[in-house]
């Protein structure tokens, strides 16, 4: 399965990838409609240091710890990707608590864990992916 | 054809009929359970109070999936007891139903004490099934006011959960602090002042010595009037169906890394077990839904000749009450490292190299679970930065060939 890697040699730390992950994710086609004046709540996130930045996300596990721990069912896996059934989340962060990688998000606006769950149609690139400039955030099978 | 018999019906049943099922496709599975529901999400019952959910929301697995896995539910039947000998479970309708292979995942009961004058209580509430939760709903009431006995994880959630439809809470631990099994007496401290602050009020060190039918009379002379009572003093496991044939019980059930019990075929995971705690090398219940799934994963596969291991058992809990949320892993031992702000409390404890425990409340129980896998995976911190890593849980703080491994390879 194809699934979205970070090369940290070529990360900018330019953030983009966390505004495109926020446009993809408002549901609405227009970015400045989707994301002015708004704090953005991206589902993908910078890790910025002196020499070194890379984005992280959802790795889609194979064998996910966060799926396991999930005390509402709302977790699942579906062809490969960790879905969220948000109607079932009760917010307990017991996903927090497990996610080696420190992905699932809380938004407080919707009271709710938030995560990626690969935005666009099956096989092609989401959109951190597609509009790194760097191809710093690549969508392949490995 | 094998059979496969589950009494129980859990997390740890639903998890090891998927794992069965990857390894057997042919084999008949069929799950014993004594409530009438088929595998729900237990925890969730506060919240189902508290209107984050539904009881129509709580099934594990939609109906589809036991119909998909061929798995057959025998639902309000209690297993009274197994004949190793003929390889049989006896069902308390006098059914004998035979098994190849057996899981034991029968989880645990309320521990109620004697306590004079329980009996004259007429609203009295364990809180524990779909129908404790559904019982005490029906005797909400704004003017209510309510007894809780004991502050662990299961009084402190149903305290939550009818706060906001109930009059006042009052809630006595003979315990010095609160949740005692997951916080110290610091961390203890600052939740309980913040769940003061909610209008709940404690009675810690503190025992009820009798009750009459809406008053309880505490060791320290201490009266409290109440209309519901809410027991959840602590719960105990069931190891009766294995104890009774010779089966080892230490406290629970024991068990090796495959999920095997001392006797041959049968297999015990959840709530009824002990596990082997890798933060103290030692066995203990670690009574938790993760331990729970992972557990009844193992057994599963194992069960149908597969050779996965429980063999990275930790306590982890995450827990919250009215938007404070506590993370808490491993075992509180070692040095402490307290790096606690005013937003949030931390403390990590170290031992030979390792991350053993933690215990986050606040805005520090962000990505969590970075630790947690520190923890779980015994991770050596001279392998990491871990002084950057103590102050923000962040994958930076992982050696270069560790992180290209964690975000550039299949995981």
């Amino acid at each position: 399965m194809k699934r979205v890697y970070v090369e940290e040699d070529w990360c900018l730390a330019c953030h983009l990838c966390e505004y495109w992950c926020a446009f993809s994710n408002s549901g609405k086609d227009n970015m400045v409609a989707a994301l002015k004046n708004k704090t953005i709540k991206p589902m993908i996130q910078v890790e910025e240091g002196d020499k070194i930045n890379f984005a992280v996300s959802c790795r889609h596990c194979e064998d996910p710890i966060c799926v396991k721990s999930c005390i509402s069912g709302a977790l699942s896996i579906e062809d490969g990707v960790i879905k969220i059934d948000k109607s079932k989340c009760v917010d307990c962060y017991t996903c927090i608590m497990a996610c080696p990688y420190g992905v699932l998000m809380p938004n407080e606006d919707e009271g709710i864990m938030q995560k990626c769950e690969l935005c666009t149609p099956r096989g092609t690139a989401p959109y951190c992916a597609a509009h790194c400039p760097n191809q710093a955030i690549i969508y392949e099978e490995r | 054809m094998n059979k496969y018999l589950i009494i129980g019906a859990s997390i740890a049943a639903a998890s090891a009929i998927e794992a069965i099922r990857k390894n057997d496709k042919e084999g008949s599975i069929t799950v014993i359970g004594k409530e009438p529901y088929a595998p729900y999400c237990r925890p969730l019952i506060s919240y189902a109070l508290l209107g984050k959910t539904t009881f129509e929301k709580m099934p594990y697995r939609d109906a589809s999936f036991y119909k998909k896995m061929k798995a057959k539910l025998i639902l309000g039947k209690e297993a009274t007891s197994i004949d190793k000998a003929k390889k049989q479970v006896i069902l308390d309708d006098g059914t004998r139903l035979p098994y190849d292979k057996l899981l034991v995942s029968t989880g645990s009961r309320p521990f109620v004490p004697p306590m004079e004058g329980l009996d004259k209580v007429e609203k009295k509430f364990s809180f524990m099934t779909i129908d404790d939760a559904k019982s005490l709903e029906k005797e909400l009431d704004p003017e209510a006011k309510v007894l809780v006995v004991g502050a662990g994880l299961i009084g402190l959630k149903c305290c939550e959960g009818i706060l906001a439809k109930v009059k006042s809470i009052d809630v006595v631990d003979l315990a010095p602090r609160i949740l005692p099994s997951i916080l110290d007496d610091k961390a203890a401290a600052r939740v309980q002042d913040y769940l003061e602050g909610k209008g709940i009020r404690f009675f810690l060190k503190d025992s009820v010595a009798s009750f009459t039918k809406k008053t309880a009379t505490l060791k320290s002379g201490t009266k409290l009037t109440f209309d519901l009572l809410v027991l959840a003093v602590g719960v105990r496991p069931n190891t009766a169906l294995v104890a009774d044939i010779g089966g080892t019980v230490n406290r629970g059930i024991v068990t090796d890394d495959c999920c095997k019990t001392s006797i041959e075929d049968i297999y015990a995971a959840g709530d009824c077990t002990t596990s082997h705690d890798i933060t103290s090398d030692s066995d203990k219940i670690l009574a938790l839904f993760p331990n729970a799934n992972m557990q009844g994963e193992v057994a599963g596969n194992q069960m149908s000749g597969g050779t996965l291991r429980y063999d990275h058992a930790i306590a982890a809990n995450a827990i919250g009450f009215f938007g404070l949320h506590i993370i808490t892993a491993g075992s509180y031992i070692g040095d402490q490292l307290d790096l606690s702000t005013k937003d949030g409390y931390k403390v990590l404890f170290t031992k030979d190299d390792h991350l053993v425990g933690m215990i986050l409340i606040g805005d520090t129980v962000l990505r969590a679970g970075i630790y947690t896998n520190l923890i779980r995976k015994q991770i050596p911190l001279s392998s990491l930065d871990f002084e950057q890593i103590a102050q923000q849980p962040r994958l930076m703080a992982f050696a270069k060939k560790d992180r290209v491994s964690m975000l550039g390879e299949k995981r």
